[in-house]
């Protein structure tokens, strides 16, 4: 049977007011050189558009970034709001200026990695591909248990 | 699992729309089987391309044009494709960037396509993501091509309506002409006309235009934008519109329909024929390898190895 192997696809986004967009682009071609389909939100976009997007694009992971030090409260808010849309199982991680204090709070609330700048890109990919990985294999486990 | 997906995609489910795209736009077999299944649905869009050189503002114009219909109540769909890189396999789906405007507006559904190795300008898929769109209940369905300019075929058995978008400074209107991009326009727009050398690329597409054959009756008209301040738009729209119409009246509609769907068929035939010749025999127990080990060996020559692969696939 004809098919193409099933891509990773992968929504990377600014959830707010943050005008620097350097670090999510080098992010994007970095996905892009690794294979993955990277959709860009492009800047000052809300967590609802964000949320929106990542279904409608049936991403498999969002990866948000914030330099402004809102990512305590619009990281949370983009994973809610997903779980409200029902699509709780879209993997969201988190990037950007994050002090260490703050990260068990976005780790409770969903959101995965929440790496500094300087964090090693490969690091970031081979992460996020193992976790997306995982999560496909998850559920073709659970179809075959039913 | 793939019929409850199409369920709650006739409910209005777009997460169950944007699943299906993917299971379609990956091939997979509960994809085929939801087409099928919402085939009989389809058929009431109005499916519209937009193709140009890259930069000339073709997401922009979808944007704006988007912004039109919806004051007119339309619900919208868009399929924008961006090129898969040859290298990594992986690709940069940027054209949402400028349609921010409709992220989170009900009666707008945003898909990015990555060409995946087509070289028409669009995707494999892209048919069966329009259906997707058209079974969901979209009134228009518009389509952006890669935007390479040239070669960009796929679009005209795709689209009802064709849009060629242009913007000033660009190249020579004769570099068009010689890509055969005029031939494939249903109307032309020169966007971003506030910009120097709009009146003379104006000028020199309608001189050509002059000179080439009316399609089917139709004269494609000409109109001028400037999609980021919204100007040229309502114009714009009703040209679409009109579009539709004189292809409803003059039963065009059909005609192009049946172009369509035949060179999908032709498609799907082939892919289906290569598949079985990789799974299966080619008779008298030889399968492709023996056949290509003859070839090679010059105990059969490639025509009538063709033949003999052609007649055992029953």
């Amino acid at each position: 049977m004809s098919k193409t192997e099933s891509k990773t696809r992968v929504l990377v986004a600014k959830p707010g007011l943050d005008g620097h967009d350097r670090g999510a682009l080098v992010l994007c071609r970095a996905f892009r050189d690794a294979g993955a389909e990277v959709i860009y939100t492009g800047l000052l976009a809300t967590p609802d558009q964000v949320a929106q997007t990542a279904i409608d694009e049936d991403v498999d992971v969002v990866m948000l970034s914030l330099l402004n030090g809102a990512h305590m409260v619009a990281f949370p808010r983009v994973v809610k709001l997903l779980m409200e849309k029902g699509a709780g199982d879209i993997l969201v991680f988190g990037g950007g200026i994050i002090p260490e204090e703050d990260k068990p709070h976005l780790e409770k609330e969903g959101v995965l990695g929440n790496w500094g700048p300087g964090t090693p890109l490969d690091l970031i990919i081979e992460t996020v591909f193992n976790k997306v990985k995982e999560r496909r294999h998850g559920t073709k486990q659970a179809k075959k248990g039913r | 699992m793939g019929m409850d997906l199409v369920e709650r995609l006739l409910n209005g489910d777009r997460r169950a729309l944007g699943k299906l795209m993917t299971l379609v736009d990956d091939g997979a077999p509960e994809g085929r089987e939801a087409i099928i299944k919402l085939f009989p649905k389809t058929g009431s869009a109005h499916i519209v391309g937009i193709t140009g050189a890259p930069g000339v503002g073709k997401s922009s114009l979808i944007n704006a044009i988007t912004t039109k219909l919806r004051e007119k109540g339309k619900t919208v769909g868009i399929v924008a494709v961006d090129p898969t890189s040859p290298f990594s396999g992986g690709a940069l789906l940027g054209d949402r960037i400028r349609m921010q405007d409709h992220f989170t507006d009900e009666g707008v559904f945003i898909r990015s396509l990555a060409s995946r190795g087509s070289v028409g300008g669009l995707s494999k898929s892209v048919n069966n993501v329009i259906r997707l769109l058209d079974a969901f209940g979209r009134d228009l369905i518009i389509v952006e091509t890669v935007g390479a300019g040239q070669a960009e075929v796929d679009i005209v058995k795709v689209a009802h309506t064709v849009i060629v978008i242009l913007s000033p400074g660009y190249g020579d209107v004769i570099q068009m002409l010689k890509a055969g991009i005029i031939e494939i326009g249903d109307m032309f727009v020169i966007n971003k006309s506030d910009l120097e050398g709009a009146h003379r690329a104006f000028e020199g597409l309608m001189s050509v235009l002059e000179l080439s054959q009316q399609r089917e009756g139709w004269k494609p008209p000409i109109i001028e934008t400037i999609a980021t301040a919204q100007k040229g738009i309502t114009e714009l729209v009703e040209t679409i519109e009109r579009h539709r119409e004189y292809l409803e009246k003059t039963k065009l509609l059909n005609v192009r329909e049946s172009k369509r769907v035949e060179n999908e068929l032709i498609n799907l035939v082939n892919e289906r024929v290569y598949e079985k010749i990789k799974e299966g025999s080619a008779g008298e127990g030889e399968n492709l390898k023996t056949i290509v080990s003859k070839v090679v060996s010059k105990q059969l020559d490639p025509y009538s190895a063709a033949e003999k692969i052609i007649s055992a696939l029953g």
